[in-house]
């Protein structure tokens, strides 16, 4: 078009500026929904109180059987003396003849307290040995040697952190195979058919099973090589159990762009990448993320099975040792460790969910 | 005679074979001449956008071939801009973005101060400076709209194809956009294809204007002329001899075809005899007992 014939000027950019505020709701809008928060907080609230009030009857109605089937018991066994010794033993509530059943909230609570003091003791030990190693490790580094490290026993919540990594690279392992492989079979019709018959018989296989096929490859591949292969092994079966999800969902997404938008990309000629880049993959967007957030959920889950079997360590080895140990606080801890499981499967699908808010054009 | 810009010879276009073949063109004959305005009226389902998108490229006929400057078209092409009916603008993409995507890909390799002052000047034109960083979706149709008109036409094509541009809109923003078309198109006198369902606004708009023939195979009726004086005024169309003539002329011949089609598909539907209930007259089962 011609610059003579049409003389309009072309106007200044406005400066652009971020603004954190655009992602922080207002404060009207929160004072506006206040009201309802305010309900649903109640009823929230309302709701724990019966869960607990459920648990703790539940709870003592497990004790009472527990006790006195042991009372039988010894009185079976042993004789009447026996068991009103037995009797008097479990009410006093000494550890040695306390029933094993399910804890109530206080003991789970006071597990959850001992577990904390617990790591708080071992932090303390593990800065006492860096201090103490420091000058010698200096020494080691300088001459090329291998750093001491400190092999003590883990925390809980350094068991926590565990598994958070191992399902960190699980689920980037989900994402760099699942997004390419489900863009590449969303765009061709020939590829999708030779991938179909692949997803549709390896989807449903039990996470059980992945471990133990990746424990076959990672075992001949790491030979002779000193790596981590109890982590890599749980962190690629994480992977691989919870990339499913994703790939589906890219490959839909991929597939069932607009026509619109395709009719545009192909009257403007738009080579292949920006094809792919500008248009089809910010419209599969939604779709990948919700593929994404099923794959973290599935991740988070199966990763609790794969660490008992793997012996990698990790919340699940953490539920497995404290089953395995029977200790009179042991079934405590084992509620705790559930507590915890389901709080961190919260948050991070929240993170998921709020990721996928921002970066989705709808 | 100068090579047309666009020639459509003997096309047909189906789809299905055998029994089920449904034909949606039947054997159109077209020359489009270079610089004028041609408007293409027809009912909805007459092919109106098929025949579009054998324009463009987007679609190839069944039977017969279609020529731009002589050449047949093998696929579509920004030098063919089309505006389309549904926006169809990327709603991932501002109103700059949409327009910087075409602008990119027609004129690679431009200094980035040209790029940007190209692409502000278009989206100015369409009156659209305040919505500069706006989402396609925080827009009114007709703001949308505009930005599908600045993206096509900052791509500078040579023939800018219209696909019922304003269909979805209003009437007062239809009225606007019209004269708004009207003017950027007479800045340059590119060719412009109308497709449209309105026929004032095909007299209103076109130099040319051809009919499509409603139903399937559908054909191209005879064209009308349309001498009114340039820039045309929308008030005084209306008591314009011409346009009057034109109107009903085109309007008999659209309406006696489909009558003709009604007709021949002989589709008199028998209503099911049933009667509605008045409201208060029947009574349930649980109101009587209470009763």
């Amino acid at each position: 078009m011609a610059d003579s014939t049409i003389t309009t000027t072309p106007p200044e950019a406005p400066a652009k500026s971020f603004a954190l505020k655009k992602y922080l709701p207002s404060l009207s809008s929160i004072s506006a929904s206040l009201p309802g928060m305010g309900k649903n907080l109640g009823i929230t609230l309302a709701s724990m109180l019966l869960f607990l009030l459920v648990w703790q009857l539940g709870a003592s109605y497990l004790y009472s059987v527990e006790a006195e089937s042991r009372i039988e018991r010894v009185l079976e066994e042993q004789g009447p003396a026996e068991a009103a010794k037995m009797k008097e033993c479990i009410a006093s509530g000494a550890v040695s003849c306390k029933p094993n059943t399910l804890p109530f909230p206080t003991e789970v609570l006071h597990a959850g307290q001992l577990l904390l003091a617990d790591h708080f003791v071992i932090s303390a030990d593990k800065a006492e040995f860096a201090r103490k190693t420091a000058a010698v490790n200096a020494q080691r580094r300088a001459a090329g040697e291998a750093a001491i490290t400190y092999t003590g026993r883990p925390s809980f919540v350094d068991q926590i952190m565990t598994s958070l990594k191992t399902v960190a690279v699980g689920f980037l392992i989900a994402l760099f195979i699942a997004v390419p492989i489900g863009v590449l079979v969303g765009l061709n019709d020939n590829l999708r058919v030779a991938f179909n018959w692949l997803v549709q018989v390896f989807k449903p296989v039990s996470p059980v099973v992945w471990l133990l096929l990746v424990f076959m490859i990672v075992k001949t591949l790491t030979l002779g090589t000193d790596t981590d292969t109890s982590f890599l092994i749980s962190a690629v079966s994480v992977g691989l159990c919870s990339m499913w999800a994703t790939l589906v969902n890219t490959s839909l997404g991929v597939s069932s762009v607009n026509q619109d938008y395709i009719n545009v990309a192909r009257v403007l000629k738009l080579g292949i990448g920006k094809k792919i880049f500008k248009v089809i993959l910010p419209s599969a967007i939604p779709l990948i993320f919700t593929g994404l957030r099923i794959t973290v959920s599935v991740a988070w889950m199966v990763l609790i099975a794969i660490e008992l079997l793997a012996q990698s360590p990790g919340l699940g080895s953490f539920v497995w040792e404290e089953f395995q140990n029977g200790a009179n606080d042991s079934n405590a801890k084992i509620i705790i460790a559930m507590f915890v499981i389901g709080f961190i499967g919260f948050l991070l699908d929240r993170i998921m969910y709020f990721v996928q808010r921002t970066v989705s054009f709808t | 005679m100068a090579t047309p810009i666009i020639e459509l010879r003997n096309v047909s276009v189906w789809y299905g074979e055998d029994e089920n073949r449904t034909e949606v063109l039947h054997n159109i004959n077209l020359k489009i001449e270079e610089g004028e305005f041609l408007a293409i009226v027809g009912f909805t389902g007459s092919g109106k956008t098929t025949l579009v998108n054998l324009m463009t490229g987007l679609l190839k006929p069944s039977a017969g071939e279609v020529f731009y400057r002589g050449e047949p078209i093998t696929g579509p092409s920004p030098e063919r801009g089309i505006i389309f009916q549904n926006y169809s603008l990327l709603p991932w993409y501002s109103v700059y973005d949409n327009v910087a995507l075409a602008v990119d890909q027609v004129y690679p390799g431009w200094p980035k101060a040209k790029r940007d002052g190209h692409i502000r000047k278009f989206i100015d034109m369409v009156s659209l400076t305040p919505a500069t960083d706006k989402l396609p979706g925080e827009l009114s149709g007709g703001m949308r709209q505009r930005t599908s008109i600045a993206r096509v036409l900052a791509t500078d094509p040579d023939l800018l194809l219209m696909d019922e541009p304003l269909g979805a809109l209003d009437a007062l923003t239809r009225g606007n956009l019209q004269s708004e078309i009207l003017k950027i198109w007479s800045a340059n006198r590119r060719t412009a294809v109308l497709i449209t369902n309105d026929v004032d606004e095909g007299i209103f708009m076109a130099d040319r204007i051809i009919p499509l023939e409603p139903g399937d195979r559908s054909g191209l009726g005879p064209e009308y002329r349309i001498n009114v004086e340039r820039p045309r005024d929308k008030k005084a169309l209306n008591t314009n001899a011409e346009f009057r003539e034109v109107r009903t002329e085109i309007l008999n011949y659209l309406v006696t075809l489909a009558e003709a089609s009604k007709a021949e598909r002989n589709q008199a539907l028998s209503l099911p005899d049933l009667q509605p209930i008045q409201p208060g007259t029947q009574s349930f089962a649980w109101r009587r007992r209470a009763s």
